[in-house]
Parts: C-alpha cells; sequence; structure tokens
C-alpha cells in the first residue's frame, strides 16, 4: 500500500492555509445557512399551518419543490441555470472588510432555501405537537398570536424541533461538500486544489473526512447540550448526561432523515 | 351582592344566541342576563352545549346568530351598516381581558413555573410592572394556597394544585367575569374539594361566575341561579332551592335524579 503517514500527519495537524480556508467556508457557510434556513422555515411553517389560504398554499408549493429534487440540482440550478438562462446572475459583492464572491451567495442561497423547506416541516411538527389547549388559554388571556407564539408555542415546540435541528445541522456540515460543483473552495475543493498540486489523493481524503468526523462530533456535543436547555424544564434538573454523549458520539438512537 | 339583586348591574348579556358546527346545530337561541356577584352554574347532559356555550362568552368559538355583551361591550363582533362583523385581534384579545376562564384540563404552561404562568399575561399583555406582577402573583398563589409552590413546574404539581394554579392565573388578569367549564371533573375526588372551596371563597368576594359544573353540593350551596341546558337551549333557569326540589321542567327532574343517584 502506498500511504505515507508523513503527509496524513502533516495535514492534519498542520494544514496549508488553502485547508484552513477551506475549513472556514464550511463552518461559515453552515452556521449562516441553517441560521437563515432555520428563521425562513419559521416562516413557511407559520404559513403553512394559517388558515389563509393565500399564505398556505405558496408555503405547500415551496416545501414540495425543494424537498422533491437533488440539492445538487438546486445549487446548480440556481447558480448556473440562472445565469444562462439569463434570469440572474450572482456578481461579487464587496461587504468592505471581504468581497462574497457571487458562487458563495448562490450557494448560501440554495443551502438555506432547501433547508428551510425541511426546517419548516419539523417546525410544523412542532408546533402541531403544542396541545390546543396552550393556545386557547393564552387567548383567554388576552394574549394575541404574535405574543402567544413567541412566548407559550414555540418555546413548547422547540423541545420537539431541537434535536432534529441539530441532525439538520450534522447534514449541513457535510452538504457544503456540494457547494464545489460551483466552485465554493470550501474543504473538499480546498482538497482537491491540495491534491493536484500533491498527488497525495488518499492521504489528503483521510485528512478530509477527518476533518468533517471532528466537526460533526463537535456538534454533537453542542446539540445535547442545546438539548438539555431546551428540554422539559422540570426533569432538565435531574437528567443524566454521560450516558447520551456517549450515545451520540457513535449515532445509537439517531433519528435524523436521510437524504 | 347587595339586598336586591335586580340593582346590581349586569355584567353578562345573551340574546339569542346560535352556534352551528357544520351542519350541527349546537346552540338554538340562548337569552341570559348576569349580574355583578351572582355565581350561576349550568348544568345538562353531555352534549347539550354547556361548554360551547361558555366558550361563545369569550369568543373561543364565534356565533352565527344573536350577540353577547360582557361589561357593556359586544364580544367578538363589531357592528357594521346594521351587520355584525367579526372584531379584530387586538379587540378581540382586550375584551378577554376581562374575561378569566378555567378549563376542565387546567391548561397551564408547562414550560413556565406556577408564579410565571400567573404573572405572563399581567407583564406581557396588561404591561403591569414585572415587581408589581410578582408580588400579585404572589399573593394570588397565597390566596389558593399554593405559596410555597411558586417555583415549581406544573408536572410536579397534582391536579388539584395544578387547577388552583390555573384559577390564580386566571385572576391575575383583574377580570370581571369568571368561566369555569368543568373545573373539577379531571380531578381525583379527594382533590375536588381543595378547588370547589377556592371557588366558594371567591363567590363571597363577589366574583361574577358562570360554572358548568354537576358538583351539585357546590351548585347548592353557592349559586345564586342554576341553569338546565337541554339540546342548546336554557330550559331551567332558576334560584337553587326551587331548581333542586320543586323544578319545572320534567327533563330537569329527570336529569336531577340521574345525577344524584349517580353520585350515592
Ligand atoms: N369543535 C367542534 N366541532 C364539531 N362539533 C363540536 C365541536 N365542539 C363540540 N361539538 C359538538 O357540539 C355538541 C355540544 O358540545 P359541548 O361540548 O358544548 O357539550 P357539553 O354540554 O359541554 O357536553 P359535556 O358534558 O360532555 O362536556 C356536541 O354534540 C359536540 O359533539
Ligand atoms: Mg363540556
Amino acid at each position: 500500500m502506498n500511504f505515507e503517514w508523513g503527509v496524513f500527519w502533516e495535514y492534519l495537524f498542520r494544514p496549508s492555509s488553502v485547508y484552513l480556508h477551506g475549513l472556514w467556508l464550511t463552518l461559515s457557510i453552515s452556521v449562516i445557512s441553517q441560521g437563515f434556513g432555520t428563521l425562513l422555515g419559521l416562516f413557511i411553517a407559520l404559513a403553512r399551518i394559517s388558515k389563509h389560504h393565500v399564505l398556505q398554499v405558496p408555503a405547500r408549493i415551496f416545501v414540495w419543490g425543494f424537498r422533491g429534487t437533488p440539492l445538487l440540482v438546486q445549487i446548480v440550478f440556481i447558480y448556473t441555470g440562472l445565469a444562462a438562462a439569463n434570469i440572474f446572475r450572482f456578481e461579487d459583492i464587496n461587504l468592505g472588510f471581504a468581497v462574497l464572491p457571487g458562487n458563495m451567495q448562490a450557494g448560501i442561497l440554495a443551502l438555506t432555501l432547501n433547508e428551510a423547506a425541511y426546517m419548516a416541516e419539523i417546525i410544523r411538527a412542532g408546533i402541531n405537537s403544542v396541545a390546543i389547549g396552550q393556545t386557547e388559554a393564552s387567548k383567554s388571556l388576552g394574549m394575541t398570536y404574535g405574543l402567544y407564539m413567541r412566548r407559550i408555542i414555540l418555546p413548547q415546540a422547540a423541545r420537539v424541533v431541537v434535536p432534529p435541528l441539530g441532525n439538520e445541522f450534522n447534514s449541513m456540515l457535510k452538504n457544503t461538500t456540494l457547494l464545489s460543483v460551483i466552485g465554493v473552495p470550501e474543504l473538499l475543493l480546498a482538497t482537491q486544489m491540495v491534491t493536484s498540486v500533491t498527488f497525495r489523493v488518499f492521504e489528503l481524503y483521510m485528512v478530509v473526512a477527518c476533518y468533517y468526523l471532528t466537526l460533526t462530533t463537535l456538534w454533537g456535543f453542542v446539540q445535547q447540550r442545546l438539548e438539555t436547555r431546551f428540554g422539559d424544564p422540570a426533569t432538565a434538573a435531574s437528567r443524566k448526561l454521560g450516558q447520551k454523549g456517549y450515545r451520540r458520539l457513535f449515532g445509537f438512537g439517531q433519528i435524523g432523515e436521510p437524504r | 351582592m347587595s339586598d336586591d339583586p335586580a340593582a346590581e348591574p349586569v355584567i353578562v348579556t345573551a340574546r339569542g344566541v346560535e352556534k352551528h358546527f357544520g351542519d350541527l346545530q349546537v346552540l338554538k337561541g340562548i337569552d341570559l342576563t348576569v349580574r355583578k356577584g351572582e355565581v350561576v352554574v349550568i348544568v345538562g347532559a353531555s352534549g347539550s352545549g354547556k361548554t360551547t356555550f361558555i366558550r361563545c362568552i369569550n369568543h373561543l368559538e364565534r356565533i352565527q346568530k344573536g350577540r353577547i355583551e360582557v361589561n357593556g361591550h359586544l364580544i367578538g363582533y363589531r357592528e357594521r351598516n346594521g351587520q355584525l362583523v367579526e372584531d379584530s385581534e387586538r379587540n378581540i384579545a382586550r375584551q378577554r381581558c376581562e374575561i378569566g376562564m378555567v378549563f376542565q384540563l387546567f391548561n397551564l404552561f408547562p414550560h413556565l413555573t406556577a408564579l410565571e404562568n400567573i404573572i405572563e399575561a399581567p407583564i406581557h399583555v396588561r404591561k403591569i410592572p414585572r415587581e408589581e406582577a410578582l408580588r400579585t402573583g404572589r399573593a394570588l398563589l397565597a390566596r389558593v394556597g399554593l405559596a410555597e409552590k411558586e417555583d415549581t413546574y406544573p408536572t410536579q404539581l397534582s391536579g388539584g394544585q395544578q387547577q388552583r394554579v390555573a384559577i390564580a392565573r386566571a385572576l391575575a388578569m383583574r377580570p370581571a367575569l369568571m368561566l369555569f367549564d368543568e373545573p373539577t371533573s379531571a380531578l381525583d375526588p379527594e382533590m375536588i374539594g381543595e378547588v370547589l372551596d377556592v371557588m366558594k371563597e371567591l363567590a363571597r368576594e363577589g366574583m361574577t361566575m358562570i360554572v358548568v359544573s354537576h358538583e351539585m353540593g357546590f351548585a347548592r350551596e353557592v349559586a345564586n341561579r342554576v341553569i338546565m341546558m337541554h339540546g342548546g337551549r336554557i330550559i331551567e333557569d332558576a334560584p337553587p332551592e326551587q331548581f333542586f326540589t320543586a323544578p319545572a321542567h320534567e327533563r330537569t327532574a329527570a336529569f336531577l335524579s340521574r345525577v344524584i343517584s349517580r353520585k350515592e
């Protein structure tokens, strides 16, 4: 076997700047897309359960479209397709401290929209899991929609939403690799660029796998914290943690939805 | 209440209230007047429309005909060119502040402690300063006998305790009227008394109350009037002495014998 441990360790612990930049992009694109995707998903979920057809129908179509087509197709469509049809071309934007390239904007947009469709369904299930009596009690106390959603319903829905949200972010970290096809130099494309110079393909893909594994593992610990934070406040205090972290790390009892 | 109940101001007026669920007509013209300080107990067979009626009083249900006024305000609707149209959410919410409601299944907010349940609406709806809301909230908890439970979450309270917190939560809005929908029917028998005691105390202090309940002892002791509903109508409306001893309607007599034989 042709495997050079030296190269492996070298890149694992003293990565080149291309690599670090790729890692940074992967992480920041994931966080931004998950953040916006969750926010947009919340509004789509609210539209989806509203009694007004003008809100409900577009929300349904959005979810149907983005869950029914491959993410890779959405990415290429938004960046390359729209430009080729002369509908919209993503231009680089100068933010002052940095330039946000067009392909990155398109990539973030695609990931956000796709994520919003999935989050909308997760949040809708969360809201539906809250008993109708909670809304009625809120109304009887003079609360209006915005107030009881924010203070009463969504905090309770969060208990149901946070575990799958964590799994969504885990997928998001890995899905950013798809942006390599439109030339965003995230971790995977960064690796490809390095391998094309060094020809150490095996070692470097091992390194990139280790990076992703580190990211998703670290996230697993954060997720566990979040679940405790948003879990049942009455039992939060009496909860045992150790066992659960072990299970999360090795993926037992995951209920994530495969893409 | 003063000696002459008819001199007290009117709190609730319902006139010709009709309610349909699709093709099913559940209320077929309800007329009711409740004066300040009165305690009205509503009884009736399952499905007679008791819950639906009191839910109409705070507009948790729309009505198709008639009108309901609380404290002189038309509830849920607004008059426009002689027609009633549904009022804005904000106005409906404002009207509901005047009307406390206690549910069969308590409906406490499980993510909030007992005290937080009570101060939530005063702070965020009434815009009362937090300190003041906390003070009144603690006083209310003490009044329902749960002073030491302020930091407890609803799931850690017994049914009777939860219902008492729910009553305190409704009272914290300083309502002019309290609605109770079978407040004790989900409770274990040994907890019914503690909730009824709180309600009796409230009645003695002069709260105007409409109570759907089959607790005949409570009705006899506390009610000013007992109302029998049947098939979406009020078929009997009498002071308890008369209601229990000499009901005018044969269905009331039949209902009473059924309920009383079931209890004993
Ligand atoms: N949301 C609804 N949709 C359709 N029908 C309903 C709805 N709520 C109540 N009903 C029907 O209206 C009728 C009256 O119901 P309601 O709950 O007011 O009766 P009730 O007198 O409170 O009975 P119970 O003693 O069982 O509580 C019943 O036939 C019931 O099935
Ligand atoms: Mg009922």
